[in-house]
């Protein structure tokens, strides 16, 4: 099962240092709130303490009058964008939305909504000068519950929403934006066939990606209107794209620096700070930075979905499913778009059923508008579908394992959402979980053992890499992926590969927006499977282009030539006679062969190759206060090919650890008044080191057919089963099934208490 | 308002700065001194990226004003490695895969080392503990509590 070793490859699969490791460990690395220029000036945002309010007015003048202030911005100074120029291009996002979210027009719609910002010499300047804006509102109703926001008298956020694929077509607006169904085979039917049906209903909160380095950005506008922004953040492209359709500049006007960025997780793969501080830049005529407080992160940014879900499933005696049905109702926060679409199509997908039905709602509450978290919406649906199938197989008297094993899908399996499965590894990760130590394991008393199954689609789209030969032969790679987990240290270990050279001798740096072709945000786990791809076929492209140039030294037909081990040699006795030419003796005579050696590939990439998971964990209920500790916990994935394992194993045993924050502790807590109650580390308490053991990751590799050397997205689709695992063993363990998230030890305790 | 004068030793070297009265040794570090390896993930205390060693003692400098570190002495991250030869920390942390993004590493590093002074032959146990004030978002803390015990493991054995 281990990927390094024996595996035919020189690099693919070791566990190399990565070409960014020595900055990360000596403080060098520059993430976000690190970059500085000289004369700039300090950005800070007035935010509502209202969950919902009309603003009657803004008065700036206090503010304006402060020594030290040199800008001001408030909605009135970005440009309107009307509900026709909502969306444009491609893949759009809704560009209305996101200028409403950034910058409140008419309304506040979440306490820690932004409506004015500062511009000042100083930290302390900015901060005096947004105490003195007085902002008057005229407080609305407001309503932070998905399921009272559907209810017909809810307060309305929006008056121009009408639910989109509702049949028919709503009359009156609502809080429900958009409903989505998918269906297979005829539900009805399927259920009257079964002969065992489990259902129940769950509810999950609001989390927050926690990432540890806040929202920070740096921008210039000079006279001319011209932009450069330094920012951390998953997609400088993205933020440039964003950038020109909120404030109408030309793309080709806007320059972006990725920063290292200090985690992401999907909450840096919108803009919050970028166009506000590009604004104040050009009023002010400086650079403006902007770093958010963690208040402000916790209050403005993120978060994902809370739910309810009801999930219904039916079998045969004999354990095979049926059919199965759901209903998930996801909160949007402030402005539609909701994870809706993946958490549908993720929900049933680990399993061959023929008869399915999902319905889902995508719905608007006075919270912060929710931005991805890793593979957005389907740990939600997991968790209500994964603890259905537990009861199931005690209904049933199978073991968990076994009903998975029963049902799942494989190769040709037709999804709920339309394709059917290309080579995937979910019977793999079901058979290495059973053939591991731990599935065996003994346990003690209130200990218990939970299994759980995931799905993630994976994402492939469109990157960017440029490849150059350097004068002594070493090799640097041009992304334009921010690197968030270690995507360099496997794009030089590809590199390397094809070109059979030293993995030393190929660094990888992640260039701005003008020095490299487009690319499609870090996210989706694409970047070592998409990016990786374009890194592959580039360097295969230098190595055809440095076999001509061997080709026309030794003066024979370049058909004659191979590569091999890092240098060109004759095909065979019939092309002659000639020493080897290594990368750094054909790059050292480059002037004389036909000057430099480059390759850039573009490319969308298709046939990602879907993701599945397989986790086991043990826990141990305390009866007398409620806590749930994680004794051990075993997360077997389909990796397709770990090309650098150390990064593959430290994706999963993220994943899991924030699937554990999930399940036990993490939640907003909104109070009547619908302001956010923890909005900070104190109270929003991600898993610290002490609270967990040590994370088993086992790859299992079942290769990608469509990726040169077999790879499949691995960041995501770790933190889809580990909710319903930690509730599957808490079953196990006391028999409580726990149906709210988080299982944390008020919660636990009083389910306890009731004997539930 | 006027800023007050500080006289102190940082990695080993005397360092004198202006300082205004409410900045914290992090504002100082990263603001007035280009320290930047000390990060800011709160600003309350709660996630340890800002980890640094004032007179032996490990504080999260967000919680320390600049003022305070007159006549004291302060390591941070950039003190770490002796010119280009890494600490051994920092070398198992490579080896091991132990970062990710890298935001919260420089606190993680500090707060290890201080941890292997303390006490040479930590327990997992301990180690847990002591890093739960560092928070790390990225890597569910496997590898690092892993590099910790290696390090310590190898001191052992040289």
């Amino acid at each position: 099962m281990a990927a390094d070793g024996g595996n035919g490859y020189r690099w693919i699969g070791k566990r190399t240092i990565r070409p960014d490791g020595v900055d990360k460990v000596t403080g060098r690395a520059n993430f976000g709130a690190d970059f500085a220029l000289p004369d700039m000036l300090v950005g800070r945002v007035v935010r509502s303490p209202h969950p919902h309010a009309r603003i009657v007015s803004i008065d700036t003048s206090k503010a304006e009058a402060l020594a030290g202030v040199k800008a001001i911005v408030t909605a009135a100074d970005f440009p309107e964008i009307t509900p026709e120029k909502a969306t444009f291009g491609s893949s759009p996002p809704n560009y209305r939305d996101m200028s409403r979210n950034l910058m409140a027009r008419g309304k506040v719609l979440y306490d820690g909504h932004v409506l004015a910002a500062v511009a000042a010499t100083d930290n302390a300047v900015a901060n005096a000068a947004i105490g003195l804006i007085a902002v008057e509102y005229e407080t609305l109703p407001h309503v932070t519950d998905v399921v009272a926001a559907m209810q017909p008298d809810a307060p309305l956020l929006h008056d121009d929403i009408f639910t989109a694929g509702a049949d028919p077509t709503p009359t009156k607006p609502s809080n429900v934006a958009k409903k989505v169904a998918f269906t297979l085979g005829d539900i009805a039917a399927g259920f009257a066939e079964a002969d065992v049906i489990v259902e129940r209903e769950y509810r999950t909160e609001g989390i927050h990606q926690a990432y540890i380095e806040p929202h920070a950005v740096v921008a210039s506008a000079g006279a001319d209107g011209q932009v450069t922004i330094w920012c951390s953040s998953q997609g400088h492209f993205m933020v440039r794209q964003y950038c020109a359709g909120l404030l109408g500049i030309n793309i080709a006007d806007i320059r972006v620096t990725a920063a290292e960025i200090g985690g992401g997780f999907g909450g840096k793969t919108t803009v919050y700070l970028e166009p506000v501080a590009v604004a104040l830049s050009r009023k002010a005529g400086r650079p403006v930075k902007m770093v958010m407080s963690r208040d402000e992160v916790f209050r403005g940014t993120g978060p994902t979905s809370g739910a309810a879900i009801s999930v219904r499933i039916g079998a045969k005696r004999d354990g095979r499913i049926i059919a199965a049905s759901a209903e998930l109702k996801l909160m949007a926060g402030a402005f539609p778009g909701a994870p809706l679409q993946p958490a549908c199509m993720c929900a049933f997908t680990p399993y061959d059923i023929p008869n399915v039905e999902i319905t889902g709602y995508d719905v608007v509450v006075n919270r912060p508008k929710t931005t991805a978290y890793r593979a957005p919406g389907a740990p939600i649906s997991a968790y209500g579908v994964e603890s259905a199938l537990d009861d199931l197989a005690r209904k049933l008297d199978i073991e968990p394992l076994a009903l998975r094993e029963r049902n799942a899908a494989r190769q040709g399996t037709r999804t709920a959402y339309g394709p059917t499965l290309g080579v995937v590894g979910f019977e793999e990760t079901l058979q290495a979980a059973r053939e591991h130590p731990h599935f065996k394991s003994p346990l003690g008393p209130n200990q218990g053992r939970g299994i759980a199954s995931g799905f993630w689609f994976n994402v492939g789209g469109e990157s960017s890499s440029n490849v150059h030969v350097n004068e002594d032969g070493t090799i640097t790679i041009t992304s334009g992926s921010p690197d968030i987990g270690g995507s360099r240290a496997s794009l030089v270990i590809m590199a390397a590969e094809v070109l059979g050279i030293d993995v030393e001798r190929v660094r990888a740096v992640i260039a701005d927006t003008a020095s490299v072709g487009f690319n499609r945000h870090t996210g989706g786990s694409r970047v070592t499977f998409a990016t990786g791809m374009t890194v592959v076929q580039a360097a295969e492209d230098i190595v055809k282009e440095l076999r001509k140039r061997a080709a026309l030294t030794w003066d024979i037909d370049v058909e004659a030539v191979v590569w091999e081990d890092g240098e060109a040699r004759p095909a065979g006795d019939n092309a002659g006679k000639f020493e080897p030419l290594a990368l750094r003796d054909i790059a050292a005579q480059t002037p004389k062969t036909g000057g430099p050696i480059g390759a850039r590939r573009s490319i969308m990439a298709q046939n990602p190759g879907a993701a599945f998971a397989t986790h086991i964990c043990d826990v141990e209920v305390d009866r007398e206060t409620g806590q749930v500790k994680i004794l051990r916990y075993t997360a077997v994935q389909d990796a397709g090919r770990a090309i650098h394992p150390g990064y593959v194993e430290g994706q999963i045993q993220g994943g899991v650890v924030q699937g554990i924050g999930w399940a036990l502790n993490e939640e907003y807590i909104y109070g009547a008044d619908g302001r956010l109650q923890n909005a900070g580390f104190l109270d929003y308490r991600i898993p610290v080191a002490s609270d967990l053991p040590m994370i088993e990751a086992v790859i299992v590799e079942v290769p990608n057919p469509s990726h040169p050397y077999g790879v499949r997205g691995v960041g995501e689709v770790p933190i889809v089963p580990p909710m319903a695992a930690v509730a599957n063993a808490i079953r196990d363990a006391v028999g409580l099934r726990m149906t709210e998230l988080p299982m944390s030890p008020p919660k636990v305790l009083a389910a306890l208490d009731s004997g539930a | 308002m006027a800023k007050t004068h500080v006289t102190t030793t940082i990695n080993g070297e005397p360092v004198e700065f202006l300082c205004d009265t409410r900045q914290t040794l992090l504002d100082v570090l990263r603001d007035e001194l280009g320290l930047t390896g000390s990060k800011e993930g709160c600003g309350s205390g709660d996630c340890g990226a800002c980890s640094v060693m004032v007179d032996g003692r490990l504080v999260c400098a967000c919680l320390v004003l600049g003022v305070e570190a007159e006549g004291a002495d302060v390591e941070t991250i950039e003190g770490m490695a002796d010119g280009d030869k890494l600490d051994p920390l920092q070398q198992k942390f490579l080896e091991n895969a132990a970062l990710q993004c890298g935001i919260c590493t420089p606190g993680i590093l500090i707060a290890a080392k201080a941890l292997l002074v303390k006490n040479p032959d930590p327990s997992e146990t301990e180690v847990r503990y002591w890093l739960a004030g560092n928070l790390c978002r990225c890597t569910g803390y496997d590898k690092i509590i892993r590099s910790v015990l290696e390090v310590a493991a190898d001191a052992k054995g040289a």
